[in-house]
């Protein structure tokens, strides 16, 4: 491969050295307001796929007064195509445990939790496993600091930060009013660091190899690597960990199988990328480096030219239709009359004019959508209606 | 610090208390944002999405109603992006409900209908999601009818079911586009936990959930020559009726009301009032008799506190919630079903009536007392001792079909016979109003004295606090309740069945020592009724209830025991109060119910 391309290759996530006790002994010897500085010197953001700046997280919620407070790793990976959290847990599970522990040292939380994804049960015996023998280093090293695991039941909504948290307090999993954002009022009303199973992974390695060797990864805005996981047309599928800042061009070259058309970024909630726009494309979050930039959870799938965009939509509506969590209007019945309105011009019972209808109704769901579900349906509807008209009329 | 915020509304630049909303600063300066999930009774659900604003600045809409003001905030609440959004909103909403106005009960009295309006929506683009769903309609219930291809999933009723009375039959199952609004394992109304108190009603925004309506019954039964119609009104009625025919609320229309029923054909118009002075007599009576076996016979059985037993919702949610204090429960019935079983017989005989042709109808602010002339133990006059009940807006809707002007009515008072009352038991209506008109009986049969209030209003009983507690210090007795000499009487009023719960669990874990609680299943009383005219919110209940309040101030007779009618029944009917007749016509059992 020529040295042009900007895809380059890591390995810190899954690299196990085995030394999470000196990590974590070291770390809570520093000043609370010395390891923030380090992770917003990083400038870690958030790889659930929103991107919030993991450092001002932190932040916030040391800042915010309560007696009580959590901190939450969300393990509910839902995302159609993502499954790296999956591997992060069973192999590496002490790196996450670590960073929740420091996370707890830093903002004064005392008790984590880990919400599972339901269909991850198969991990929840090892994982406690690994909680036994962390919490029992933290009780020599005389740290307060608890973990447990709630098994979530399958709602593709409760990884959504919020309606997690109420999914956890007992109630259906329906995302809340924000503000108050839970840094400040999460978790039973208590300030809550909530963060991605991967983000805290990386803020080990931050802990470890010091805010810079992080930061002098990737590119300006999309810092350090990322995991991804690679899927659909690809002869090589599997999870691989990249600098950010790639163009989609270079990741097509590395992952392709020569016939690729187009490439889902960040999952069914995400951005699909035609052929045409591969080489504008760069992967990474805000601040336009190539082109488009294409903030992503890590699920890149790849179709060839075997694929039927509108059988990919329909598929991607199928879903949202049916995991839309059903309390606001926008996405409960958007999903559902964009799902039934592509379907009907595809029959012919609408004209084809109709798809300009449910583009606008795609920018009011992304307008006025409670969260992040409903807003984000317009990503994968708006690129593929717009890139493969054709294919969604004939 | 100051505790005000700058901000732009639409350009002008206002000043406005922190934690405002948007919604509610926006109402200050006169604008009024839409809005179908907010409800003034309820916790912010922001759901419906109807009422988003741009701030400017932000890449998303927000809605106003959940999003609070903040210092230098710029809103616009009907930009062009506004408008839009607002009007796509509805449509996906028309698109999901059942918009079949003409045949609806709340054709014109809906709050997505006046939306619809209001943005002109004159086509459906969207694909219409009702005939692709299987939508039955609940009318088990003998109170309400639920009918899903009208629930626009806002969550008023399920938020009005847990937050204000704390029953939680109503809730929601399922997601996206399966998301409903559903009882406990999808069963039928009549099944479950439901106490038919019909707040849920009231809170609907559209006409997915109505009384069962009796309309075209008591047509019939008017227009059916052999038969004598009797009606009564509940003292709630009187001051909620205006609202429904374009009077302001709190507006006193008892002369009116009696005169449009008049003109509807009933044959006598009569008042419950009358039973709740009755009620006083009876229930006054019990109490004074349970504190004598607790506190001369020492009698370990008897059930203290006492509890009113008016409100039918409440009744339902003890039998199902609190059956082990079922005895606590006054035997006395509702002042609605004393009057039933009366009118087939006592009236009937005094008008020389034959009770099989007299039809019993009466007006409620209440869905609940459908359920409970339903009751198999309401039949204790030899037939069903009330026949139809009518909420106080099916009574709007007669008037309206009558063609009456309500307005140029003239006031007429009502029949005589069980139609004379006292401003006693014109607070029945309102929360607190039992205790007050029974203080006022019971204190001066004891002492011979008025009670020690200034023009009879205790106003400590009084209100729109949750639960309100009072006490009554007993002092110089006559000389047959000596027993009760320096007893301090313990009083607690609670009114919607989530404050009920609060002054059951006290009772039940031992902390609090009542001897009396007054208990209402609706929000200030009757007066906020499941079948009152809708809207109902905290401002409409505080004037209907100083509505209530100068009724009785105005009544020439005051306390229960001085109403000449309640003195004649007794002399002529019934004897003595809790006599046997009494026994027999005017008191009642509590049914134990399961929860599931």
């Amino acid at each position: 491969m020529a040295n042009s391309y900007l895809l380059k290759r890591a390995d810190f996530i899954f690299r196990n050295e085995n030394d999470w006790e000196k990590i974590l002994s070291n770390s809570i010897k520093k000043k609370p307001a010395d390891l923030i500085n380090e992770l917003i010197s990083s400038e870690l953001k958030g790889r659930g796929g929103a991107g919030f700046p993991t450092g001002l997280k932190w932040k916030l919620t040391s800042e915010a007064k309560s007696d009580v407070k959590y901190v939450i790793c969300n393990a509910d990976e839902g995302e159609p195509g993502t499954f790296k959290d999956r591997e992060i847990l069973s192999k590496v599970p002490y790196k996450v445990l670590t960073a929740m522990a420091v996370c707890g040292y830093i903002t004064g939380a005392k008790q984590g939790f880990i919400y599972l994804r339901g269909e991850y049960k198969f991990l929840e015996e090892e994982l406690y496993k690994a909680i036994d023998e962390f919490e029992y280093y933290c009780k020599e090293i005389k740290l307060e600091f608890k973990i447990n695991i709630f098994m979530g039941s399958g709602a593709y909504i409760c990884g959504e930060e919020t309606a997690l948290m109420e999914s956890m307090e007992g109630r259906r999993g329906e995302p809340r009013n924000k503000p108050p954002f839970p840094s400040i009022e999460g978790y039973k009303e208590k300030p809550t660091v909530i963060n991605n199973v991967e983000t805290l992974a990386h803020a080990y390695t931050i802990f470890k190899e010091g805010a810079k060797k992080f930061y002098d990864l990737g590119v300006q805005y999309s810092r350090g690597t990322k995991l991804f996981s690679v899927s659909g047309d690809t002869p090589k599928p599997g999870i691989y960990e990249l600098e950010l800042g790639m163009s989609l061009q270079d990741f097509v070259y590395e992952f392709g199988d020569g016939d690729t058309k187009a490439v889902q970024v960040g999952g069914a909630s995400g951005f699909l990328v035609p052929r045409k726009k591969f080489k504008d494309a760069a992967i990474g979050f805000q601040g336009k480096l190539t082109g488009i930039s294409l903030p992503t959870g890590g699920s890149m799938m790849l179709f060839n030219s075997s694929r039927s965009m509108f059988n990919v939509l329909d598929n991607y509506l199928e879903f949202f239709r049916e995991e839309s969590c059903g309390q606001c209007t926008p996405c409960r019945v958007g999903c559902q009359q964009l799902l039934l309105g592509i379907k009907a011009v595809k029959r012919g019972d609408k004209p084809a004019s109709y798809l300009d209808k449910l583009m606008r109704l795609t920018e009011t769901m992304q307008l006025t959508a409670k969260c992040g579900l409903g807003q984000s349906v317009a990503n994968s509807f708006s690129s593929i209606v717009e890139n493969f008209r054709e294919e969604m009329i004939y | 610090m100051s505790d005000k915020l700058n901000i732009t509304i639409n350009g002008f630049q206002v000043s406005v208390k922190k934690n405002t909303t948007i919604l509610e600063a926006a109402d200050e300066q006169g604008i009024r944002i839409p809005t179908l999930c907010y409800h003034k009774d309820l916790c912010i659900a922001g759901n419906c999405r109807v009422c988003v604003v741009e701030v400017v600045g932000q890449k998303r809409l927000s809605a106003a109603c959940a999003t609070p003001c903040e210092e230098g905030m710029e809103i616009l609440t009907n930009s062009l992006k506004v408008r839009n959004s607002r009007k796509h909103i509805i449509e996906l909403l028309l698109s999901e409900h059942n918009a079949d106005c003409t045949k609806c009960y709340r054709n014109g009295n809906c709050e997505l209908q006046e939306l619809a309006s209001e943005y002109k929506i004159m086509t459906q683009d969207f694909i219409e999601l009702v005939p692709l769903k299987n939508y039955t309609i609940d009318a088990f219930s003998p109170s309400i009818i639920k009918d899903d291809s009208k629930c626009i999933r806002c969550q008023r009723c399920v938020r009005t079911c847990a937050e204000l009375q704390g029953v939680n039959a109503l809730t929601v199952s399922h997601k996206g586009d399966k998301m409903k609004i559903t009882t406990f394992f999808e069963k039928n109304m009549n099944q479950v936990v439901c106490t038919n108190c019909g707040q849920c009603v009231n809170h609907c925004p559209t006409g997915a959930l109505v009384e069962k309506n009796y309309i075209e019954e008591v047509w019939e039964a008017i227009a059916d020559p052999t038969k004598h119609v009797v009606v009564q009104t509940a003292p709630a009625v009187r001051v909620g009726l205006g609202e429904e025919l374009g009077l302001p609320s709190g507006s006193r229309v008892t002369g009116k009301m009696v005169s449009a029923l008049k003109r509807l054909g009933f044959d006598s118009v009569l008042d419950t009032d009358f039973t709740a002075d009755l009620t006083i007599m009876e229930e006054g009576t019990e109490l004074l008799t349970r504190l004598k076996k607790a506190l001369v016979d020492k009698d370990e059985n008897v059930a203290l506190p006492m509890a009113t037993s008016c409100s039918p919702g409440w009744i339902k949610y003890i039998e199902h919630m609190y059956p082990e204090f079922l005895n606590n429960l006054s035997t006395c019935k509702s002042p609605q079903q004393m009057f039933g079983a009366l009118v087939k017989t006592y009236y009937a005989k005094a008008r020389n009536l034959d009770p099989e042709n007299i039809v019993s109808v009466s007006i409620m602010p209440c869905t609940a007392k459908k359920f409970e002339a339903y009751r198999p133990e309401m039949h204790d006059s030899g037939y069903r001792d009330v026949d139809y009940v009518l909420t106080t807006r099916e009574l709007a809707i007669l008037i309206k079909q009558a063609g009456l002007d309500f307005n140029k009515l003239d006031e007429v008072k009502y029949d005589r016979l069980m139609g004379e009352s006292s401003g006693a038991a014109v607070i029945f209506g309102a929360t607190g109003g039992v205790m007050e008109a029974a203080l006022r009986t019971a204190y001066e049969i004891v002492t011979g004295r008025e009670v020690p209030f200034e023009n009879l209003n205790i106003n400590p009983v009084r209100g729109m606090e949750g639960v309100r507690e009072a006490s009554i210090k007993i002092e110089k007795p006559a000389k047959e309740w000596a027993f009760l000499d320096g007893v301090e009487l313990k009083c607690a009023v609670a009114h919607g069945l989530v404050n009920a719960k609060a002054v059951m669990d006290a009772v039940k874990s031992g902390k609090a020592d009542y001897h009396f609680i007054e208990i209402m299943a609706c929000p200030g009383g009757c007066l906020g009724g499941g079948g009152q005219p809708i809207p109902t919110n905290p401002e409409i209940r505080q004037k209907r209830a100083e509505a209530i309040y100068a009724e009785d101030s105005d009544m020439p007779i005051r306390k229960s025991h001085l109403n000449p009618e309640v003195a004649k029944l007794y002399k002529d009917f019934l004897k003595e109060p809790l006599g046997e007749v009494s026994h027999h016509l005017l008191h009642t059992k509590y049914t134990k119910r399961e929860r599931y």
